[in-house]
């Protein structure tokens, strides 16, 4: 691997945080003694991730991935451990790694509520210093990208959530990072705004070869734009590396799905049935016994259609944090 | 240094422009500060009345300039960021500020500076008319116009370090609104906003003299209605440099450490 733009060894966070049982008397209590407890919430992970790559970094609520995230941007002081993001220890915040990375927080807006987007457009401008005609050039590269061209003369406050959030992107975008740290970018977002965020995001890496770790509930976006993925648990690495072994190695199972002739037919006996509606019944068998049981289906029943899937990768994962 | 131009040039005309959206807001403020000046000014001079003409060598003309001119320094230096780092911190909304190629103070200088800049369009015009209605005593010497000039600068300048350095306790607790509070009642009193300091004890004068307060707003008040020697606007102007490079040194040293403690919890 050529020298990762982002470079963890055994990071770690703990949290101290207050604790105190409901009720008068264990207040006054933590008035007298105030006891804390540690929370780790992100323990020795490592990983690597090249200039360019886009990697999914996946977990439950709560595993720790915001606070990696934090981190690496250089907003939260790492416990244990170090990372390192274009060769600079991010929580040193110097100005020239905050003028290479971004951060984006879909649940969180740094535009101006009250003035015209393209006034805050103008702010970053200033403050990343950057050149006229350069951010000029950026400036409509992005609109015609994203479609922002009837939103930028609009106070934020009057966008929709959508509307306000390509905006987000394309602020955070302006100084051209290289480095994009991505938390729920699409999160409340409807089907067509979350896949024009993803077609944007693919086409940003391609052009300037950035590098993106991203975090999102939303299978969709990490199916359509990570190679590969990092998944986290209770602050633990559980997997590294490209998502077709994560299917590989957690779900042991495959989903054959089958339309029958006369539409009914008893299929319990080839494997679990997991849906059953107008014809079309859904079985789960293992991976070992799917060539064999799809033949048997084949010559024994009268069958319309047979496909024969991976499970949703939701599914997948869902399974990876059971078995965690 | 062009670019801290640009970076402060741009800031104030966006700030401008959301100042504007909140006119109502903006204007109630004023009002508050104008109304408290008017009780001040109109208690002291009823006071002087009733004593025979004078309290303190202070005639209701006299009270009338002090309070006037109370009430513009008062506006030129106050700031807000004791109030708002809490909500800050708590919310969260520090965190963008952080990442970002430059330090949030000189957001926080721009604004404030706008604000005033803007506000400045009512304060003055109200100011001419309490002039014309309370007939205020103000016969200043030419040197101490000039003087407090520079005067009123550092007082700005000190009161912002100061308020900025103990808006970042809330980086360590994010409960500060009564130390706030606190802070606030001691600036009232120590300022010479409640009554002029030469009223007050002698030892409450010399303690008054120790704090900060006395120099952001009593100092150039008095410099400007010209109760000072040379001497003692001197002593005043060295007593502000302490106190804004005591501010800068506190700032610096404890920034970063603050900045480490802070960790916006949750998302």
């Amino acid at each position: 691997m050529a020298v990762p733009a982002i470079d963890v060894r055994e990071l770690s966070k703990t949290y101290a945080v207050p604790v105190r049982g409901g009720g008068l008397t264990a207040a006054l209590k933590s008035l007298v003694k105030r006891q804390t407890r540690q929370v780790e919430a992100v323990k020795n992970i490592s990983f690597e991730v090249a200039p360019g790559e886009i990697v999914g970094f996946l977990g439950p609520n709560g595993a720790g991935k915001t606070t990696s995230l934090k981190m690496l941007s250089g907003l939260l002081y790492p416990s244990g451990g170090r990372g390192r993001v274009l060769g600079f220890e991010p929580f040193k915040r110097q100005r020239d790694f905050l003028r290479q990375i971004t951060l984006v927080m879909g649940n969180r807006n740094q535009l101006l509520w009250d003035i015209p987007v393209i006034d805050s457009f103008e702010r970053n401008r200033a403050i990343y210093r950057l050149e006229l005609g350069a951010y000029r050039q950026t400036v409509d590269e992005l609109t015609a990208l994203l479609d922002l061209g009837a939103l930028l003369d609009k106070p934020v406050r009057n966008l929709s959530l959508g509307e306000r959030m390509k905006c987000e992107v394309a602020a955070a975008l302006l100084h051209k990072p290289q480095v994009l740290f991505l938390d729920e970018p699409t999160i409340g977002l409807d089907v067509t705004m979350q896949r024009r965020i993803r077609t944007f995001l693919t086409e940003y890496n391609q052009r300037y070869n950035a590098t993106v770790l991203l975090t999102s509930h939303y299978m969709a976006d990490v199916e359509a734009l990570c190679k590969r993925v990092v998944v986290i648990h209770r602050g633990q690495l559980l997997f590294d590396g490209q998502l077709t072994e994560l299917v590989q190695r957690f779900s042991p199972h495959k989903t054959i799905v089958v339309e029958l002739e006369n539409g009914r037919g008893d299929l319990g006996g080839y494997g679990e049935i997991v849906a059953s509606s107008e014809g079309r019944v859904t079985l789960r068998v293992s991976k070992a016994e799917t060539a064999q049981v799809t033949g048997r289906i084949l010559s024994e029943q009268p069958v319309l259609d047979l496909t024969v899937e991976d499970p949703p990768i939701e599914d997948v994962i869902e399974e990876v944090f059971e078995r965690a | 240094m062009k670019g801290l131009a640009d970076i402060y040039a741009t800031l104030f005309r966006t700030d401008l422009a959301m100042h504007f959206q909140y006119r109502a807001a903006m204007v109630i403020w004023l009002l508050g500060r104008i109304v408290d000046s008017l009780v001040f000014l109109s208690v002291w001079a009823a006071v002087a009345r009733a004593e025979g003409g004078q309290v303190g060598g202070f005639s209701s003309g006299d009270f009338a300039a002090y309070y006037i001119a109370m009430m513009m320094i008062g506006h030129l230096t106050f700031t807000w960021f004791m109030f708002e780092f809490e909500y800050r911190v708590r919310s969260g909304a520090f965190s963008p500020l952080l990442l970002q190629p430059l330090h949030p103070i000189h957001r926080d200088i721009a604004i404030n500076l706008s604000y005033k800049f803007l506000t400045l369009t009512v304060m003055l015009p109200t100011m001419g008319l309490m002039i014309w209605i309370f007939e205020p005593v103000f016969e200043p010497p030419a040197w101490a116009v000039w003087a407090s000039i520079p005067v009123i600068l550092l007082a700005f300048l000190m009161r912002f370090f100061v308020e900025w350095a103990l808006a970042l306790v809330a980086l360590w607790t994010t409960r500060t609104a009564a130390a706030n509070q606190l802070y606030f009642a001691a600036l009232l009193f120590f300022s010479g906003q409640m009554a002029p300091l030469s009223l007050l004890p002698e030892w409450l004068q010399t303690l008054a003299a120790l704090l900060p307060f006395r120099w952001m707003l009593a100092f150039p008040v008095e410099l400007l209605l010209g109760r000072l020697a040379p001497a003692e606007v001197l002593w005043g102007a060295a007593a502000q440099v302490a106190w804004l490079g005591l501010s800068w040194a506190v700032l610096a040293a404890v920034w970063s450490r603050g900045v480490r403690r802070y960790s916006a919890v949750g998302s």
